[in-house]
Order: C-alpha cells, then structure tokens, then sequence
C-alpha cells in the first residue's frame, strides 16, 4: 500500500507530466478514467447501480418509505442524500460518524440532484402536508481511488433512472402496497465533472494521486439543457476566474458525453 | 411562523425589496478587536445579519495527533446561534454547518503563512448570532479580520460575497428572502490582489452566460468589501497607536 501516501517525489513528477500536458496514466488532461455502470444489483432496494470511474467503485442504493414532508413544501416528497465512506474501501477511512469530507460528498451530490429538479417530488405526494415518500440515497464508497464526487453522483444518477416506485392505493390514510412498478418519474440527469488545479492546469477527474498532488478542486454539475446547476470547490488553495470560465466550458461538453453513456444503460 | 414568499424579489425598475439596485451591496458595520480574551477578533452587522469570530493561536494543538509538522493546523468552527434564524436550530452542529466550517477553512487558508507555526493549532470559531442570508461569506469577512487582528502573518485579506438570480435579473449580494425565493444562489471568496478565487459554490440554475456575469458581479462586490476590510483594520490600529502615543505623553508630563 505504498501508493497511499505517495512520495514528494512523484507527486513533483505528477505535476511536471501535468505542465507539460501528459498525465501518468497516459490520459489527456480532460479524459476521463474509463466508466462502467451496472444498475439493479441489489434487489431488495428499489433502486441501485454500482460505478467504476478506474479503480474508483461507488455503489448507491435507493431506498423509499412513507414520512412526512417538509412543512414548507407541503406538496412534495422528500430527497435525502447520505454517504459512508465505508472503512474496507481506504486506509484512512475510519469507522464512526460521517466526518466533513462524507457530509461534503453527500452533500454536493445532493445539490445536482436538487437543484436540477431531477425527481418530480410533487408526483411523491400521497396526503398534501401529511403524507409523501421519501426518497433515500445512500452513497456507499467500495473503493477510494480518487475523484469519489463525480462517481458518486454519476452512481446515483444511474440509481435514479432505475428505481422503481410500488404501486400503492390509500385505504383509511395507509398506503397499502399492490403488486407492480413503475418508474421513479424523472426530470433530469445531472452530471457532476472535477477538476484538480496542479500547478497552473485543470485536469478532469484526478485519480487520488492526483488528488494528493493538487492544490485545489472544483466541480460543476450541468443539467441536460446545458445550465450550471451546482458547483463546489474544495481544496487548501485556489482558483483564477479564468480558469473557472475554462472549467465551465468543459463541464458542459463532458456532461453531455457522460448523460448519453448513463442513458444507454 | 413561515414568512409568505414576496410576489417579487426585483421591482419594474430594477429596485430590490430592500431599496438596493441590482448590484449594490448591503451596508456593513465591521468593528475589530470586539472581545478581549480571544487573540483576534472581529463583529459584523450586514442587513440582519450579526456574526462574531473570534481567533486564539497559534497556540499548542490537541488532540496532538493533529499537529502537522511543517505548518499549523488551521481549524474552523462556523456555528449558528439556535435563536439565530426564525425557527430555533438545535445548538448540535448539523451537516450544512460542517461543510461550511469545511470550505471556510479552505477559503481562508490560501492566505495565511501557517508554514511560520509547525505544530501548532490556529483555531477560528465563528457564531453567526443572527442570520439574513449570506452568513458563509460574512463569516469569511469578519474570520479573515480576525486573523489580521490576532496578529498572524497573512498574504491578504480575503473577501467574501454571493451574486444570485432572482426574478431572472442577476443580483449581488442575496439577503435570506432572496436566497430561499430566487433562482440561484453563488458564494465566491476572492483576494484582491491574487485574482485567487478561494471559496466557489453554488446552487440554482443558471446559463453559462449568466455564470460568467454572477462571477464578475461576486468579484467587484468583495473588491468593495475588501476596500471597508481594510479602512477597517487601519481605523482601529491608528486609533490605537494615537491612545499609546497620548498615554506616553502624558506618562512623560507626570515624569517631568
């Protein structure tokens, strides 16, 4: 396990590769790792989907129940978004509660999923102030190989389009449940692009060397018609604006490709 | 208790509800150095907004596996006050709280020198005592003076102020009603003299044109913020240095 804590050395070298346009892994500085999405892997949820962003493994799985719903948005269901950055999946992930970087993660991935009105929450309403389903995302990091944000949120994307909602009938204020699906009623696909700032380069969807190596990070989440829809930096250090317009225009491009892949699926 | 959304955030003539233009910012009252046990501290009143922070370090670090050994560990506490917002929030810090102390640390961090203080701890705390909209970037302003004020090394000031969108109309510097009711919301920490933007989120939607405009709008809003942060900080260390030159004086005309 000596690649954890990568050695000064090589993250001098990440970072001259990086200047000079190359990447270690051989990528071009806006490429992606390879992605993989599998949907439907655990059955008793009512939604899942496992990703692969390289060695980088998230699996999201969506659970759904009655509550209450806010009482300023009476009409609507309900989004929750947690993530566990679960101990077997990096050495310096530790058992107890969520710390920043969890409550971060779950976080962001929250906000595209918001902000972009992906879910009809009002078709979520079963009793107006009294009665809606709640929609329960829980983010769950197998593997931590860098860039969890945009694996996170391209899983629960991929989670989204493949939940299904029980039919259901009231009877006396109780949702009875009847056999049959259908779809979660859906609005929206965002998708979430990272960039690392090394040196005086953005690269895309930095591998946790990568991640050791920059000085700050920055994601923008585009929804399908091309709007910025959440955006997040992180990081000890800090951005030009010129850079964050570049950014912007690559999220919306990468966006785009990535939307297409998760659709097809 | 809900307050009734405004039929309009931004009039025909493109006057706010609270009299301001599209690109004004709120006025501010910053005062430097408000309590006396902490090494640095600072108050802002910004609309509604009253927030106090308060620095103490460097100082020795515990628990001690925390020092780290070539700089200090600049540790943030942004943390709201439960009679601060009109429902009561529950005194445990809760998840929006932990990420905002989370991006505050790193907006300020860029510019401070904590290479001078291996080992130690430069702890930030941060109440917001009454909340109107913008309390993260607030905060960033009265922290930043803190810092100044307990006297750490420091690159810059940094500044801190949110564009948005509401009505369709982009606006500056967002009040709680404009936040909850517009579009978008974009809190953007920035030092002046770096071009270093060092804290950038936001939620809503918005067109990559509009983008591009909120974050030259949240630049010139901390420019101006950045101009009072440090008439600020000048103000009260020359009213300081007049009182010690005056007590000399006066201890010399005893002495005579």
């Amino acid at each position: 396990m000596s690649s954890i804590a990568a050695a000064k050395v090589k993250q001098k070298r990440i970072a001259q590769l990086i200047s000079s346009g190359k990447r270690l892994d051989g990528r071009g500085l806006v490429d992606f790792r390879e992605i993989q999405i599998e949907s439907g892997l655990i059955e008793r949820a009512e939604g899942s989907a496992r990703v692969r962003l390289g060695k980088t493994e998230v699996l999201v799985g969506i659970k759904i129940e009655s509550g209450e719903p806010f009482p300023d948005t009476p009409n609507e269901g309900v989004l929750t978004v947690n993530a566990e950055l679960v101990p077997l999946a990096s050495p310096t992930f530790e058992p107890g509660p969520p710390d920043e970087n969890s409550v971060e993660l779950a976080r962001v991935v929250d906000r595209g999923i918001r902000e972009s009105k992906a879910i009809a929450l009002e078709d979520l309403c079963v009793e107006p102030g009294k009665k809606v389903f709640v929609v329960f995302v829980d983010v769950y990091v197998l593997n931590h190989a860098g860039n969890l944000i945009d694996a996170s949120a391209l899983a629960a994307l991929a989670t989204l389009i493949n939940t299904k909602l029980f039919n259901y009938e009231v009877k006396e204020g109780e949702i009875k449940i009847k056999p049959g699906y259908k779809p979660l009623p859906l609005r929206n696909y965002p998708v979430a692009t990272t960039f690392a700032k090394i040196g005086d380069k953005l690269v895309v969807d930095p591998d946790l060397e990568e991640e050791q190596a920059m000085d700050a990070r920055l994601t923008m989440t585009v929804e399908k018609d091309g709007k910025i829809c959440a955006m997040q930096k992180g990081g000890n250090g800090h951005f030009t604006s010129q850079q964050i317009y570049e950014a912007s225009k690559i999220a919306q491009q990468k966006a785009t490709e990535i939307r297409k892949l998760v659709l097809k699926e | 208790m809900s307050q009734k959304k405004p039929e309009k955030l931004v009039d025909e003539n493109n006057i706010r509800l609270d009299g301001r233009k599209l690109n004004d910012i709120r006025p501010v009252k910053i005062e430097v150095g408000v309590l006396s046990n902490a090494d640095g501290s600072a108050y802002i009143e910004q609309g509604k907004n009253r927030i106090l922070a308060g620095v103490y370090g460097p100082r020795e670090i515990h628990p001690r596996h925390q020092a780290l050994p070539d700089r200090a560990a600049l540790r943030c506490r942004y943390h709201m006050a439960p009679f601060s917002v009109q429902e009561r929030k529950s005194p445990a810090p809760s998840r929006r709280e932990q990420e905002i102390s989370k991006v505050m640390r790193e907006a300020l961090l860029p510019s401070v020198f904590t290479e001078y203080y291996p080992r130690t701890a430069i702890d930030l705390f941060v109440e917001v005592l009454q909340a109107d909209g913008g309390t993260r970037c607030a905060g960033i302003i009265v922290a930043s003076l803190a810092l100044a004020d307990a006297g750490i090394p420091m690159l810059e000031l940094v500044s801190a102020c949110a564009a948005g969108n509401a009505d369709g109309r982009l606006i500056l510097d967002l009040t709680d009603g404009e936040d909850k009711n517009g579009e978008a919301d974009m809190p953007l920490a920035y030092m002046s003299n770096s071009n270093a933007v060092t804290l950038l989120q936001m939620d809503g939607m918005v067109t990559q044109e509009e983008f591009e405009q909120m974050v030259n709008m949240a630049i010139e809003g901390c420019k101006q913020l950045n101009q009072i942060q440090k008439e600020v900080l000048k103000t009260k260390y020359l009213n300081a240095k007049e009182a010690d030159t005056e007590k000399e004086e006066e201890a010399k005309e005893e002495a005579a």
